[in-house]
């Protein structure tokens, strides 16, 4: 029986959203009145959501193509415009994008119905934000929630053109074909964001290795969106040279994506190493890819590499790097 | 509606999700087990506050099975009560990203369980015998553990464990895994020893052997009680033995009583002198006096040394809780003969049994978040590992707090009774969902980052020094094999 969808406050005053696989956190400042608004707002756009994706899932899952159909549904709209620039050159399909795209359609409706100096919806660590100038949010990363360490941080400001954070690894609910822990990927859009963390998540990896077991997507889900496609069900042992190895192959796909503007910032993160996309330093990805496999060779830390010839002074990661 | 290859269809929202046996669709809150739709978990959040002493707030509006039973935790806590199953052993909870951290508005994560080994360590407050060491223990005539030592006025027990998850046949995994479900959630279980007694254990409650409610806990060893009723003996009774399976005493012969003049009388006890006053083994295990097979208590009393004990000595033999007495007078042949209990002797037994605590059950759950945890820990760099090590200040379970044990991985202790009502769930895998709960402070955080150049920002939001918690959903299950 279809369990209808669910509001509540937590504690705090935030407000909680549930339907189905679908869990918002959601929290807005401003006057108590347009607050109140906003989630109202909030309430009101997310009650059909779910029914809308329903309504066109198998065009969701369905493999992402420049000739792609234009969808219905808002949210799908937004799904399927972010994996378009990206579904030339790789498999992804609209789902890719979804929770991204779900926190951006309430965050838009919240923005349209009140005025806020700030704003975010957290779908499960997939976020959308709101900022005024001169406000900033300050972003906990986490690479692995059964070692919670808060492993950096990234504030956000509204001079940036960052609205959007999310997070993608091969132990999160979504299958990944890759093996990083965490790729957190901050770019003007949560779906984008969504979107290019999907794929660079999917680009750490190290192909044929024996110490990672694959089993097609669908002998888990029957109906999961990347068929036959093997996804990463464990990851074995290690070596240094393999974690600079798989970091390195999803920091040249980072690259290339933020070479197609997909996003602003990515921090790679692989047993304790990180590799950071977008975020300043003057090398080059071949001497940052050359620097880290040397690094490796020596057993030295890969921590903290950077590529990127673009960079926010508002925009900083913290944390990830002091660990060297 | 089971397909032919065992999928089943959810209808609990509109993505319609296809599941196969022993999965979750895509939402974690729903599965399938055996080709039935189950709910897994109930989602609910616990939430102290610090003015009322204590608030809960459901999670969802619809959180059932919440009592309202609130934890003795300090702060205001997130627990993982319900954060959600790793089900059967792959992918990710419905962890909702609602901790909240003082400086950071939001947290990032990529969502997940752990999997892991557990079980339950049982304390049954009783004397009686309730079977061996390394007896099987049966639930539903199962092998669910087996009986371990034999500690204070105690037996313990030990449950579940990855053995019986697993390695059994598929009926001793799934009751084993309700056994400790129900004992977790403070429901009545009955086990059975191989070769012992029939024991009903309900955390927090007198324990029932053979039927029989346990009421009182020994107020120590027969020796010990000698020690500490000795001088309220002296003068009113010439012998007082406190049987005891354990350690028997003999008033006459004993430390207390010598150095308060006591008499000798001769008596000769059966089992093994350990030291004056003290014997061991003066009968076979049991459900009697002092948890020894016995019913009649002269069945531990060999005889009398007529060159030493005489006619019309009195003698008072208890059982360690009190519970059980006999007094005898010695007839013309040093016959001991039971006679009744005089009044100023009868106050002395009464308060054996005044001293006694009440008998319970008490049950701990084990859980180990073992296997992922060590392996990711090792394989990092040694000052990482150090870091999240620091960085772990606290665990708690549902808010309660739990004794880690020292060594590998993180393997927990916490007592039951310290958890909100139905906090532990299960999957159908079968293996146990249980909250932990990870609470950091920034200020340790600071401590790691404190020395790079781009520590300005970071200092910037530790300044207030805020602690609150970065907590983590995560279920401790144990993964299919």
């Amino acid at each position: 029986m279809r369990a209808p969808p669910q509001r509540s406050r937590l504690p705090d005053g935030r407000l909680h959203l549930h339907d189905g696989p679908i869990d918002l956190i959601i929290e807005a400042f401003g006057e108590p009145s347009d607050i109140e608004n906003a989630y109202a707002a909030a309430w009101g756009r997310f009650a059909t959501i779910l029914d809308e994706l329903c309504g066109e899932l198998p065009l969701l899952r369905a493999r992402a193509t420049p000739t792609s159909l234009p969808l219905a549904g808002a949210v799908a709209r937004r799904m399927t415009d972010a994996v378009a620039p990206l579904c030339v050159e790789r498999f992804i399909t609209p789902m890719a994008a979804v929770a991204g795209a779900v926190a951006e359609e309430v965050l838009s409706a919240m923005k349209a119905a009140a005025p806020l100096r700030r704003a975010y919806v957290n779908n499960g660590g997939d976020i959308a934000l709101h900022l005024l100038p001169e406000e900033s949010f300050v972003i906990g990363m986490i690479d692995r929630p059964d070692r919670p360490s808060l492993i950096g941080s990234a504030k956000v400001t509204g001079h940036d053109s960052i609205r959007g954070i999310a997070t993608s690894g091969w132990r999160g609910r979504s299958f990944s074909f890759g093996i990083a822990d965490a790729v957190t990927v901050l770019a003007r859009s949560a779906t984008a964001a969504d979107a290019a963390a999907t794929l660079i998540a999917n680009a750490v990896d190290l192909p044929g290795h024996p110490a990672i077991s694959r089993v097609p997507a669908i002998s888990r889900d029957p109906q999961s969106d990347l068929g036959e496609r093997r996804v990463t069900l464990d990851v074995g042992q290690l070596t240094p040279q393999d974690i600079a190895e798989a970091l390195t192959a999803g920091l040249e796909e980072a690259e290339r994506l933020r070479r197609l503007d997909a996003f602003e910032a990515a921090a790679l993160q692989l047993r304790g190493q990180a590799l950071f996309c977008g975020l300043g330093g003057a090398r080059n990805i071949d001497a940052t890819v050359k620097g880290v496999r040397a690094a490796a060779r020596e057993g030295m830390p890969t921590f903290g590499w950077r590529v990127g010839d673009r960079h926010s002074a508002a925009l900083e990661m913290h944390g990830l790097e002091s660990l060297r | 509606m089971a397909e032919p290859d065992d999928k089943i269809r959810c209808d609990a929202c509109p993505v319609l999700c296809y599941i196969r046996r022993g999965m979750t669709g895509a939402c974690d809150r729903y599965a399938n087990y055996d080709g039935e739709l189950v709910r897994v978990d109930p989602h609910v959040l616990l939430e102290r506050t610090v003015k009322d002493g204590g608030e809960v707030v459901p999670f969802m509006s619809q959180a059932r099975e919440w009592s309202g039973d609130i934890v003795n935790a300090p702060t205001p806590v997130v627990t993982a009560i319900g954060a959600g199953t790793t089900y059967p052993d792959y992918k990710p909870a419905p962890f909702i990203v609602s901790s909240k951290i003082d400086g950071v508005d939001m947290v990032t994560v990529v969502t997940e369980g752990i999997y892991s080994y557990c079980g339950v360590k049982i304390k049954i407050d009783t004397d009686r015998h309730l079977g061996a060491e390394c007896a099987t223990v049966r639930a539903k005539g199962e092998p669910v553990g087996h009986v371990t030592t034999g500690e204070y006025g105690s037996q313990m027990l030990s449950l579940g464990g990855v053995n019986h998850l697993t390695h059994g046949g598929k009926k001793e995994g799934r009751v084993t895994c309700e056994t400790l479900l129900d004992l977790c959630n403070r429901k009545a279980v009955e086990l059975n020893v191989d070769g012992g007694a029939s024991v009903i254990v309900e955390a927090g409650k007198p324990p029932v052997v053979n039927g029989q409610i346990e009421e009182r806990m020994r107020v120590g060893c027969g020796s010990a009680a000698i020690g500490m009723f000795a001088k309220q003996w002296y003068g009113k009774v010439d012998e007082v033995v406190v049987v005891d399976d354990h350690i028997t005493g003999v008033l006459s012969e004993h430390q207390a009583g010598k150095l308060l003049g006591a008499a000798d009388t001769g008596i000769k006890m059966k089992g093994r002198r350990s030291t004056p006053g003290r014997y061991f083994h003066v009968a076979e295990p049991g459900a009697g006096w002092g948890g020894a097979d016995i019913s009649d208590p002269l069945d531990i009393v060999a005889g009398f040394d007529p060159k030493v004990a005489w006619p019309g000595l009195t003698m008072l033999m208890v059982s360690t809780t009190g519970e059980q007495h006999a007094f005898y007078r010695l007839d013309q042949t040093l016959t001991p003969v039971e006679a009744p209990l005089p009044e100023n002797l009868r106050v002395s037994v009464d308060r054996i049994r005044e001293n006694c605590e009440p008998a319970l059950c008490s049950v701990l759950f084990m859980g180990g978040a073992g296997g992922s945890l060590r392996a990711g820990v090792t394989e990092n760099p040694v000052r990482l590992t150090r870091s999240v090590r620091q960085a772990l200040t606290t665990v708690t379970a549902g808010g309660a707090p739990v004794f880690v044990w020292p060594g590998g991985g993180i393997t927990f202790m916490v007592d039951v009774t310290l958890l909100p009502d139905n906090a532990f769930g299960y999957v159908p895998t079968p293996a146990i969902v249980a909250p932990i709960e990870f609470t950091m402070r920034l200020d340790d955080y600071a401590a790691l980052g404190g020395h790079v150049d781009h520590v300005r920002p970071v200092g910037e939001i530790l300044a207030q020094r805020a602690r609150t918690a970065a907590t983590f959903g995560t279920a401790l299950a144990r993964s299919e094999t």
